[in-house]
């Protein structure tokens, strides 16, 4: 059983400490806390350097220090502190910075609420048991055979068919029944291939729909995303060795993953805020009534600086964009200054709370908007982005990637 | 001369024995005068703009304070840049503060962490502690003479 450490300032008396070890065990892990004792815990505070006021911190501190000092063992770790308190906040950084430098153990961190509950968490937890439990699958670096990968995202559904190591179909419909999106991707996808869903090997699914695809289709992977995106962000940039980040701004909530030869070590995945999505990009060009495949040519030719706005709120975001307009200011400065805007707000809530190792694979749909990967950048400080081949199909690929080897349907028919 | 962090960061004491051994002090007012003498004020008295709290996000997450953020915007890279570290723990307000707990509990830590020379000192309480804690800083100063030009 996967043990993951809850290191914390006092999930129990919040009353998520039950929700918390739901969702471990769900996927066949359990929620340990590292035993320390009263000594250790100054030895530990005093050696760590950071002079918290909150006992409760001390005690975190500690209990991070006796993994790293091997006196506690841990196959992963859940750091968790209350929403909104600044020296938790502080202090959850500091630990998992601290983790991360002395151990490859991963690492999720959350601050959580009184009304967190345990389906919040899954797909974290998942994604911890999955890079403890499933190393070997995410070590796989060639695709063998004939698969298949449906990504059943919240907006778009994406298949992908893979034949010794090639992509050689690709599908991609918005996704509205679960199922019916799946047949329409699917029948892109093995368009002119010659080849039928009877003739795969194995199936793996990913995505929001995955679970109910995986148990229609008998796949022989359903996974969470974000291992499985790491992993095909990393295939199809061919960046399989050393260490990557992986962003993909997605259409309802964003991740950035940290990756050391192809296994992710670290992730962040941002909450359900749609001004940082790739869906205020898609009410954007709307609204400059302009096909979002435009937006970023368009951002491309103008100046951030000249418009005015601000997706902390799409709702506000959107008011600014009218106003800009209004004011006669033109399509490009807005367009580019909402491609600013969304990297911006990934930036701040999410980039920020994980170190970035150069070079930085961008993945999903958003991807494809020229405009938001050049503020990805520039708000980076002009580093590398790479958006491989196929980065729109990220989640398909990498299912189908991870799905060769473990799928024998031909032998059982 | 070795770029010497000190905190409280604006100590006039701590800078001014600094000065005296001929090092550089690294301290809050020269940086906050870079800003108040640039020819446009956006934001007195100490132009700190909204943009500050957003480059503090180097150092604290989105989640803690834009108080504590805009402050580390200043102190954070003073922090980077430093070459060794003098910290008086515990002291009044008057000989040096940055008005935020959370700022003092993240700055010391960084600065702890910079694996450079460093000394740590409790404020002192009497003329004789005083004395001691001068000659220390002295000799600590001196000690930094080594690392010139390496």
């Amino acid at each position: 059983m996967v043990k993951i450490a809850l290191i914390s300032c006092g999930t129990e008396y919040s009353g998520v400490q039950k929700e918390i070890e739901k969702a471990a065990n769900t996927f066949g892990a359990e929620i340990i806390l590292p035993e320390i004792d009263l000594d250790y815990i100054n030895e530990a505070y005093e050696k760590f350097g950071f002079s918290a006021q909150s006992s409760s911190l001390k005690l975190m501190i500690a209990r991070a220090m006796s993994i790293v000092e091997g006196k506690s063992k841990a196959d992963a770790i859940f750091i968790a502190t209350c929403f909104r308190c600044a020296e938790g906040a502080l202090v959850r950084n500091v630990v998992r910075q601290f983790i991360q430098a002395n151990t490859r153990i991963p690492v999720v961190t959350y601050s959580f609420t009184e009304r967190t509950k345990a389906d919040e968490l899954f797909i974290r937890m998942e994604a911890l048991t999955t890079v403890v439990a499933r190393r070997s699958i995410l070590a796989r670096e060639k695709q063998e055979g004939l698969t298949v990968g449906i990504d059943s995202g919240s907006t778009t559904t994406k298949v992908v068919l893979m034949e010794n190591n090639s992509v050689i179909g690709t599908g991609w419909t918005a996704t509205k029944d679960i199922m019916g999106s799946v047949d329409t991707a699917a029948a892109e996808a093995f368009e002119g291939t010659g080849y039928t869903m009877d003739d795969v090997d194995g199936i793996g699914t990913t995505g929001y729909g995955r679970l109910t695809i995986g148990k229609n289709l008998k796949a022989e992977l359903i996974q969470e995303e974000l291992s499985v995106n790491a992993k095909g962000a990393v295939y199809l940039a061919g960046h399989q060795k050393g260490d990557a980040t992986v962003l993909d701004i997605g259409g309802m909530d964003n991740k950035v993953i940290t990756v050391n030869n192809g296994i992710p070590d670290n992730f962040t995945m941002g909450g359900i805020c749609a001004g940082a999505s790739g869906r205020f990009l898609d009410m954007t060009s709307r609204r400059l009534d302009v096909d979002i495949s435009e937006l970023g040519p368009l951002a491309l030719k103008g100046d951030y600086k000249q418009a005015v706005l601000n997706s902390y709120c799409i709702v506000f975001g959107i008011q600014d964009l009218v106003t800009t307009l209004a004011a006669g200011g033109s399509k490009e400065d807005a367009a580019a200054a909402a491609c600013h805007s969304v990297a911006e707000q990934v930036y701040e809530q999410q980039l920020q709370e994980i170190d970035i190792r150069e070079p930085l694979i961008q993945v999903g749909g958003t991807s494809l908007i020229s405009g938001l990967v050049q503020a990805v950048s520039d708000v980076l400080g002009g580093i590398e982005v790479i958006v491989p081949d196929y980065s729109q199909h990220i989640g398909a690929v990498g299912s189908a990637l991870l799905v060769s080897g473990m799928g024998n349907r031909q032998d059982n028919k | 001369m070795v770029k010497v962090a000190i905190y409280p960061p604006n100590s006039l004491i701590l800078a001014d024995l600094i000065e005296r051994k001929g090092h550089t002090a690294l301290a809050l007012q020269k940086e906050v005068r870079k800003k108040v003498v640039d020819p446009e004020i956006d934001s007195p008295p100490m132009n700190i703009t909204e943009d500050d709290p957003i480059k503090g996000l180097k150092y604290a997450a989105i989640e803690v304070p834009s108080g504590v953020r805009g402050r580390m915007s200043i102190i954070g890279p003073m922090i980077d840049e430093a070459e060794a570290a003098i910290i008086v723990d515990d002291a009044p307000f008057g000989f040096g503060c940055v008005g935020c707990a959370r700022t003092n509990e993240l700055s010391t830590f960084l600065l702890r962490n910079r694996d450079i020379p460093s000394l740590e000192l409790n404020y002192p309480s009497s003329r004789d502690e005083t004395m001691d804690m001068v000659n220390k800083i002295n000799d600590f100063l001196d000690s930094l003479k080594s690392l010139e030009g390496s």
